[in-house]
Formats: structure tokens, sequence, C-alpha cells
């Protein structure tokens, strides 16, 4: 593998609202060191793309952003959400995984019916009204983009649906609950190209309303749906950018190397 | 020699092993069936023990047997739930978690007549509960509780960890999604682990004979009264069981018919645990399907 200097980065500033931020973040794995000072600005309702090669360390960095990596690894660190360190040790992890949300790499619905997978958590959160559960049943499917696919069969079990449509219906599970941010691990790697534009084109349409956060290793999905992009390399953000200028123009040998595929 | 007749070889030899095993049980079971099943009649099933003359039944040792098992049931499967959760959702790999899966498999491996002689001391004799059925219950928790327990941490863990992470990603709490994800899609194996233990409840016979008792009193069937002496609920009563009174028939009976009462109770006794084998296959494969939809 060709040798970069990992303590020169390109992170441009950002002047949009910002969703979350990241203040050196340094994650642990025993003693493994897997991200070592990530400083990044999300900003608000806008797809930001976070690429690298295999084990650069971006599902750890991602998990770190609702505490997913809790019992699993030590993060330090600052990540602000609305001015508030939810990184802390007090932090209610709970609350903060309502406002963020997660959808992860392979689909994972809940071996019940297609309307519990999406009210399930409702349920434990208070919300009691039939009417209202109903009304976020269709909009969140709705949003999904799986409401006509699935409309007349809310009873079977969610099992049963393709893995495209699961995952459809992963992404619907998290955004009834009405989260700020969305955050998705790889969503599209294991389904077929048609599915895969149909999660594109579902992402695209919630980042109006959504700040997202997606992994992935396809590059031209990347530079397809989102705004900004964060390119990782051996758990150093080495460049941070506009998306168009992260592949037209990249101002790091490494990350052009990656994207014009002359890595490793 | 060639990888082909390597192959050969070792198939003839692996079907050969398992067809001894195959035939060695269904002689075992065709002969106990053979025996018994001709003497089980209507009769035989509802009428009491005869302790001189013949022609006596096993209504009193079939229901203590159910009994106890019911018994047994409700005091070691909110245990083994409990422990099985812990460690398959809370505990942490070290050494107090190994010592408990040590202690676990140790006690899975005691001879069920060292358990037995054990709740003879403590329970029958130092806490003064006497030849009961509660005396019997607890035995065979201690004789069932490390396998369901093991079953029940094993079907747990089973559940994919994507499951636990979806709960988590909800903000629901650990408890939650323990109890409202993972336990429901690791039902289908709790429950098969259930059944077949209950098999073996049902047919244990060593931890019993000193904690349960040998004696079947007479019981009126009619009285409901949990504390009263003669209901036939009463757990501070002794009770034979059906595997008990098999072992008893054979080893001191004087009974004139006493080879058929236990030809015919073995076959009893078998057949209720075939039951239960096979009723735990067919709702453990129907909860499956029903649980993961496919048909
Ligand atoms: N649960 C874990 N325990 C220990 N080390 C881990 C764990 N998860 C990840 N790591 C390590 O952290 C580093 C970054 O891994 P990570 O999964 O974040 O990479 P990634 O960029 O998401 O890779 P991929 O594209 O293959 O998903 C790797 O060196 C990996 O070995
Ligand atoms: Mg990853």
């Amino acid at each position: 593998m060709k040798e970069y200097n990992l303590d020169d980065s390109y992170i441009t500033d950002i002047t949009e609202e910002s969703a979350l931020s990241t203040k050196d973040i340094q994650v642990f794995y025993g003693d493994n060191h897997a991200i070592f000072d990530a400083n990044l600005v999300f900003p608000r309702f806008k797809i930001t793309s976070l690429i690298g090669a295999s084990g650069s360390g971006k599902s750890t960095f991602l998990r770190c952003l609702n505490r997913m990596n809790d019992k699993i690894a030590k993060v330090d660190g600052k990540i602000l959400y609305r001015n508030v360190d939810i990184n802390a040790p007090k932090t209610n992890v709970y609350e903060v995984r309502k406002h963020i949300g997660m959808v992860f790499q392979r689909p994972n619905p809940f071996a019940k019916s297609i309307r519990d997978n999406i009210t399930f958590a409702l349920k434990n959160n208070g919300v009691k009204d039939k009417e209202e559960l109903n009304q976020r049943l269709e909009t969140s499917l709705k949003e999904a983009a799986l409401w006509d696919e699935v409309k007349d069969n809310l009873d079977k079990s969610a099992l049963a649906l393709s893995g495209g449509q699961q995952q459809r219906l992963c992404i619907a599970r998290s955004i009834a609950m009405r989260p700020d941010i969305l955050l998705l691990d790889e969503p599209a790697s294991a389904l077929d190209p048609i599915s895969t534009s149909k999660i594109e084109e579902t992402l695209k349409k919630l980042s109006e309303q959504y700040t997202i956060i997606i992994v992935t290793h396809n590059l031209q999905q990347a530079s397809r749906i989102s705004d900004y992009t964060a390119f990782f390399h051996l758990g150093h953000i080495v460049e941070y950018n506009k998306t168009v200028k992260v592949f037209t123009n990249p101002k790091m040998k490494a990350t052009d190397d990656y994207v014009s595929g002359n890595f490793g | 020699m060639n990888a082909k007749k390597v192959d050969k070889i070792a198939n003839v030899v692996i079907y050969t092993i398992v067809a001894l095993v195959v035939i060695l049980l269904l002689a075992i079971l065709g002969y106990i069936l053979f025996n018994g099943v001709p003497d089980i009649s209507w009769h035989f099933l509802t009428s009491a023990a005869q302790s001189f003359s013949s022609g006596g039944g096993i209504r009193d040792q079939l229901f203590n047997s159910l009994y106890l098992l019911v018994l047994t049931i409700i005091v070691s499967l909110p245990i083994g739930l409990g422990a099985g959760i812990y460690l398959s959702e809370y505990a942490s790999d070290n050494w107090f978690t190994d010592l408990i899966r040590t202690s676990v498999e140790v006690l899975s491996s005691l001879p069920s007549v060292v358990v037995g002689l054990f709740g003879y001391l403590l329970f029958v004799i130092k806490l003064n509960l006497g030849f009961s059925i509660l005396s019997g219950a607890i035995a065979l928790t201690f004789f069932n509780l490390p396998l369901l327990t093991r079953n029940i941490e094993e079907s747990l863990r089973g559940v994919p960890n994507l499951q636990r992470e979806a709960g988590m990603s909800l903000g629901l709490s650990n408890w939650k999604t323990t109890t409202k994800i993972v336990l429901p899609a690791a039902l289908p194996g709790i429950l098969t682990g259930l059944i077949l233990s209950a098999g073996r409840i049902f047919g244990e016979a060593a931890a019993l004979i000193y904690t349960a008792g040998q004696s079947a009193p007479t019981v009126d069937y009619g009285n409901w009264n949990i504390f009263s002496s003669t209901s036939f609920l009463n757990p501070m009563r002794p009770a034979e069981t059906l595997a008990v009174h098999i072992w008893k028939v054979n080893t001191e009976s004087v009974t004139p018919d006493a080879h058929l009462i236990s030809s015919a109770s073995s076959a009893v006794l078998i057949i209720v645990i075939l039951i239960f084998n096979l009723g735990a296959r067919f709702l453990g494969n129907k909860l499956y399907k029903k649980i993961t939809a496919t048909k």
C-alpha cells in the first residue's frame, strides 16, 4: 500500500447550519486505535457520504454518532448535537437514539408483522392513539417508498419481504420515530441495482426533512446522492469537502488516488 | 487407495453404524410397546394400584407424574429463563460468568440418584418437607435446571445480533429489546427444549425415590382444596410417580400380575414421552414458521 502523510488533511469549513458535529473523536478497540482526531461538521438537511477503503473506520465512526459503540469501544472526544455533548457519560443514550436513527448494512426487520415493525418502538415510547399509529405507519412507509408494495399486506410477516423491501422497511422503521438525523451504514450493499436506485431516490427525498449520513463503498452512489463527502484512510479523515470537489478536484493525493482507482 | 474408494468405504461404515443405532433403538421401543400395549386398557389407566391382588391400575401414578411435571416446570422455568437471559444478554465474559457456566455444566452431569439423595437430606429431612410432591419438584428442578438454562441461553444466542442492534437503534432499553424482540424470536427453540426436558422429567425415577416417596396414598379427585391432606392437589403428600412405580413393581411387588403391570406402565411412559417429543417438533416448527412467515 502507498504511504501517505496521515497528519495532513483538508477539512472544509461548513458555513451552513450544523446538525451534528464531532470534536477530536478518538476510538479505541482495546489497544487498537481505530479513529484519530475526527473533526467533522454535518450540515443540516444535507446528505454526507463517508467513503474509504475497507477497515478505514467508517462504520466505527458512524456508530459513535448515536452511541452504538457503547460497551464495544472506548470513544473519547465530543459530539455536539443541539449544543449538547451527547458523548458525555451522563447522556441518556436512549433519548439520543430516538433523535439519531440508524439503518444497517444487512436488513434487520423484527420477526413481526410489517405493521408491528413500524409501530413497536412508537408504542414503547408512549404513542398509544390508534389513529396516530396508523398515520405514522402510512407516512413513514410512504416516505420510504414502500407503501404501495405493502399496503394490502400490513399484517404479513416482515420476513416474507424481499431484501430490498426489508431494507426500505428498516428505513421506514427509523423515520417513524421522526428522528432529526439518519445514519446509514452501506444500506444498499446487499441489494440489486433496482432496489438500490429506489433507496437512493428515497434518501434524496428524505434529505428535505432529515440530515443524512451514509457510509458507502459505491463511489458513484456517493457522487450521485450526497452533498458532502468525507474520505477516511486508516482511521484518519483525510479530506472533507463538497462532493463535487472531492470527486473532480481532490485536494489530497490519497483522495485523488482513491477516487480515481489508483489506490493501494 | 484413491479418493473415490475411500469415500465409498467411509460411507458404508457410517451407514452401518447408523443402521445399528437405529435398529437398536427401534428394537427397544418395539419390545416395550409390543409387550405393554396389549395390556393397556381404560380400566388400567383409571383404577388405583393394588398391593396384593391383581387387576390394579396406574391412575394415581399417572396423575402424580403429570402433576409433578407441571409443578417442576412452574418452579424451574422462571429460574431457567432468568439465568438464560442473564448469561446470554447481560453477562460479560469474565471469570464470574465462566464460573457460572462451569457450575451449570457440572450440575448437568450429576447423576440423578445423587440429586435425589441430596434432596432427601436437605428437603425431606433438614427442612422437614417429608416425602412430598414439593420435595420431588425441587429435586427435579435441580435435575432439570442445568439443561434448561443451557437450552434457553443457546436459543437466545441464536438470535442474530442485528436484531438487538435494531432495537437499540430505536432507543429501546436493553430489557425491552430482550423481552420483546429477542425472546419472541428465540421462542421456538426455547419451547422445543422445554418440552424435551418435560420428557426427561416425566421419565425420571432415581431423583424421586427418596424425595417424592414411593407410596401413592388414596386421594380424592373431587377435593380441590390444596391444603387438605386428602386433596389430589396437596403438594405436601407423598406421591409415587409412574417411573418410580415401574421400578418398585419390578423390585419388590407381591402382586401376581406385577410383570404385566410393569410392561403396560412402561409402554404408557414411553407413549407419553413420544407424544412430548413429537409435540415439541410440531409446535416448534409451527411457531418457527409463524414467526418467519415461511410456508
Ligand atoms: N467490534 C470490533 N472489535 C474490535 N475491532 C474492531 C471492531 N470493529 C471494527 N474494528 C476494527 O476497527 C477498524 C475499523 O473498522 P471499521 O469496521 O470501522 O471499518 P470500515 O471502514 O467500516 O470497513 P468496511 O468498509 O469493511 O465496513 C478495523 O481495523 C477493525 O479491525
Ligand atoms: Mg463498515
